[in-house]
């Protein structure tokens, strides 16, 4: 017992845990009984006795479970414990849950674990169509309601979304770019697990009293800063899935930019790796932001600041702007990652070099600059100084540019390829195509200052959000995950699932969203637990359309399972793609590369006689001379 | 390469795709009755908008099945595809003739807002308070009378809603005027509209504003002027003092006229 206490693990962690817990309470009972207040406080937005334990305890797991151990042992002069590697590769299931700095281990970790708040919030989402698919109350009341859609977006946008594509990213992209790992690993792995805390704190605000936080995703002041205790949590949340984000981005930053195996230039990268580069360019400048902003709505709630009171001499519209100046970006966040997983299945299941690559990564980086610059679009309506809009309006619209060549490019590398379609990856892609265009079309809408004046906060901005957060980026998901199931588990998942799988949730996306629409446009306000009984019809058809998406994913979660169990073994490339990780086994050897491979060519040479992308140390003496890679060559 | 594709017969399948599809959208009242002077124009932008944007639906639809008709791999086929990096000028096009037309987009969004947010001469000044979960209503001009839960407004004059939140934020949205404003806590927001369709409508909160936020509603009738100030003419009750001292209270939020642009 002696031993496990002091090794770091579960039960050091969940010591430290429960220390540090009862630490932050003690803190706040002692500095209350100094000022002669009562032990507890136990007004609606108050209760330090949660908060500060709700801050402390978190950290005292991480401690405990030892992501802090070897910084600790560092900075206090320590002898450091050597890395043997002991820790790296992953033998068993057990090992999955250990403090790993693996960076294969960890991308596992990332998708099984927002995976796992993926289905969560999927079955929050099934209880709020349910509510839902008759008019008046059908199960829930109006607060319980608030609570369910709230913590639905919040899980799926900070939990879900946005980690996993950093998640597909930590498995793939060094091995893209011939590296051994990530730049800081144990960053990497501290990255991880701040994430499984943010989601249990959104879901633990369920047994918050007053119940779940009930003001959206969005946690508009005031509503969220006179809110029950269960705002606190989501304003915490925030802070452990942002600081993740923020490390996870550095990383790559860094990766990214010093560990390219020798003769990848930046035009040699896969398009992937430049999506996660502007990711990160993204997630690096403006996630501090929302962190701070949550910070902000926590002071309001616990120590009496005004910084959003206006009877205070506070300022309820700057709330808006900082929070959008995060949020916007953030729909970038979580589309980005998935555009460089368009581009590798694409170029891949077409047999095409990617149509006009340098003006795709190009238009990567004009996403990332005119995002910064769109943000007061969410706010046409919302009582801001009136000329910021028609500025917002040019950049919010222009945006569809880069995002167009992304579509025709995408559309040209499949003109005179040779497309299969055998992979479930390849129709979420194709599909991905057409239903990111909808969303695409209706954001310009939105964009558009007097239509968004009629529909913003409608169900039509429901519609768009999923169209463009579902259609675009979890079809990006799932083909990014059956794409390299086969790289990750070693094994192929069934193709027959795969395509019930794709079918069912295309369908079910378009027959959920597309109605949104109308009734948005129609007069059916958004975040309504009741609505007019002319909508009744159509709500119930969504309904319908939603537990059949719901209900259809369960055939991926089989799916997924029972192959990684028992798929048949998967070959090192059974796609036949060009990039450096299909180069070596499925899975890697647990050093990735015996030896850093040499980049020689662009990723997307098919039908290029005699180009190669990389040469592997294990290919043998012939190694060609390095050319100019044949990209600029038109 | 372009010389090999057909692309007349794409172009052709694009427009026949954008008509069809326009033929069938365009007649649906997509935003429900129309009932101040700026729904018409709203409504106008809505439907230009729609028909350029399926053009470009139709136009990476036929791409798309195009592309799969024509250039899927026969069972068994193994080669790669012709190794085509790029074509400058088409890449040049699809960057420059989006930009001009969301340019365009802009510009005319731009004619709209600044047509629906003119202000006229001789407005009527309505006074709106919000507060969970219920609407009033003063008339600064008719003595700040008071009206609870229902707003009425006269045909054919522009009114401008002076808003005032007492405790959260609120939205003030009447679908059939399409003119939606949120009361901001702390701040007066005004929205420009001129009801000129007599009928009894719905006032709908938009902004999240708590447990009672969906049966956040108020009776608006629009009604000719005539009925309008016997109606007014009926109210006894004077604006009540806390909602009085919001009005003094609150900060002006636009300055400046809300003509677009700062106008």
């Amino acid at each position: 017992m002696a031993a496990a206490i002091k090794r770091p693990g579960w039960i050091r962690g969940a010591l430290g845990a429960v220390l540090a817990a009862a630490f932050g309470v003690g803190l706040v009972v002692a500095l209350r009984a100094a000022s002669g207040l009562p032990a507890f406080q136990t007004e609606q937005t108050g209760y330090p006795q949660v908060v500060v334990p709700l801050i402390t305890g978190p950290f005292g797991f991480l401690a405990g479970f030892g992501c802090f151990d070897y910084w600790l042992r560092w900075a206090a002069g320590m002898p450091t414990i050597p890395e043997d590697h002991s820790q790296h590769g992953a033998k068993s299931w057990r090992d999955y849950f250990r403090f790993n700095t693996d960076h294969k281990v960890i991308g596992i970790q990332y998708i099984v674990t927002t995976l796992f708040f993926f289905f969560i919030a999927g079955l929050l989402a099934m209880l709020i169509r349910a509510e839902l698919s008759q008019p008046g109350t059908q199960f829930v009341d109006a607060a319980t309601f608030n609570g369910l859609f709230s913590t639905h977006a919040a899980i799926m946008i900070f939990v879900v979304v946005v980690p996993i594509f950093a998640g597909i990213a930590n498995y793939v992209l060094p091995l893209m770019i011939g590296a051994p790992d990530m730049a800081f690993p144990r960053l990497n792995a501290l990255s991880f697990w701040m994430l499984p805390i943010a989601g249990l704190l959104f879901i633990g605000s369920f047994l918050a009293p007053g119940g779940a936080f009930g003001t959206g995703w969005t946690g508009y002041a005031p509503l969220s800063t006179g809110a029950p205790l269960g705002q606190s949590f989501f304003n915490l949340g925030v802070q452990f899935a942002g600081a993740s984000s923020i490390a996870t981005a550095l990383n790559f930053l860094v990766t990214i930019v010093t560990m390219r195996a020798p003769g990848m230039n930046f035009w040699r990268m896969p398009l992937l790796v430049w999506a996660n580069l502007s990711t990160s360019m993204l997630v690096i400048a403006a996630t501090p932001f929302i962190a701070g902003v949550q910070f902000m709505v926590l002071f309001d709630r616990t120590l009496g600041t005004n910084f959003f009171q206006a009877a205070g001499g506070g300022d309820v519209i700057s709330y808006q702007h900082i929070f959008w100046f995060y949020s916007h970006p953030a729909v970038y966040i979580m589309m980005l990652p998935g555009f460089g997983i368009i581009s590798e299945v694409i170029s891949t299941h077409a047999r095409k070099p990617i149509f006009g690559y340098r003006l795709m990564a190009l238009a990567l980086l004009g996403i990332v600059v005119l995002s910064y610059s769109v943000w007061a679009h969410h706010m046409f309506v919302a009582g801001m100084f009136s000329w910021l809009r028609v500025p917002m309006m040019i950049t919010t619209l222009l945006i569809a540019v880069p995002t167009g060549i992304k579509i025709f490019s995408w559309l040209g590398t499949l003109f005179f390829g040779k497309i299969h379609t055998y992979s479930t990856s390849m129709l979420f892609a194709l599909a991905f195509i057409v239903t990111f265009t909808v969303g695409g079309i209706s954001g310009v809408m939105l964009g558009m200052v007097p239509l968004d004046i009629h529909v913003s906060d409608t169900y039509f901005v429901v519609a768009h959000i999923h169209f463009v957060l579902f259609g675009g980026s979890v079809f990006t998901i799932f083909a990014g995950i059956y794409h390299w199931f086969p790289k990750m588990t070693g094994r192929m998942y069934d193709e027959k699932l795969g395509r019930v799988h794709f079918w069912g949730t295309l369908v079910g996306t378009w027959g959920t969203f597309i109605p949104m629409h109308w009734i948005g446009m129609n007069g059916m306000p958004r975040r309504v637990a009741d609505y007019a009984a002319q909508f009744g019809d159509w709500n119930l058809l969504i309904s319908v359309f939603a537990f059949v998406l719901g209900a259809v994913q369960l055939v991926f979660l089989y799916n997924m399972i029972v192959s990684w169990r028992f798929g048949p073994r998967a070959e090192a490339n059974p796609w036949r793609a060009k990039t450096i990780e299909w180069q070596v086994s499925s899975p890697p050897p647990i050093f990735n590369f015996d030896q850093i491979p040499r980049v020689v060519g662009g990723p997307y040479e098919f039908g290029v006689p005699g180009a190669r992308h990389a040469i592997m140390a294990d290919d043998g003496a012939e190694v060609p001379e390095p050319r100019p890679t044949v990209m600029g060559s038109r | 390469m372009l010389g090999r594709l057909p692309i007349a017969k794409m172009l052709a399948a694009t427009v026949a795709m954008t008509a069809a599809i326009s033929a069938v959208m365009l007649p649906i009242g997509w935003d429900g009755q129309q009932a101040s002077t700026a729904a018409v124009k709203i409504d106008d932008l809505l439907s230009v908008t729609i028909v350029v944007s399926a053009f470009f639906f139709s136009l990476v639809v036929v791409m798309l099945f195009y592309a799969l008709w024509k250039f899927k791999a026969k069972p068994g086929d193994e080669s790669d595809g012709e190794p085509i990096h790029g074509n400058t000028r088409l890449e040049v096009a699809w960057t420059l003739i989006p930009t001009v037309i969301v340019l365009f987009g802009a510009g005319y969004s731009w004619s709209v807002l600044r047509d629906i947010e003119q202000p006229a001469e001789n407005p009527l000044t309505v006074d709106v308070f919000s507060q969970q979960f219920a609407w009033s209503f003063g008339y600064p001009g008719k003595d700040n009378v008071w009206s609870e839960g229902e707003l009425h407004v006269p045909l054919g004059r522009q009114v401008h809603f002076k808003m005032h939140a007492q405790d959260v934020i609120h939205s003030f949205w009447v679908p059939e005027w399409r003119i939606k404003k949120d009361n901001v806590p702390g701040i007066t927001t005004t929205a420009i509209v001129t009801p000129n369709r007599a009928g009894v409508y719905q006032l709908i909160c938009t902004e999240l504003c708590g447990f009672g936020h969906a049966t956040m509603r108020a009776k608006v009738v629009a009604e000719p002027p005539a009925e309008f100030r016997e109606w007014v003419g009926g109210l006894k009750e004077k604006v009540p003092q806390p909602l009085a001292e919001s009005i003094v209270r609150d900060t002006e939020a636009n300055p400046v006229p809300l003509g677009a642009g700062g106008a």
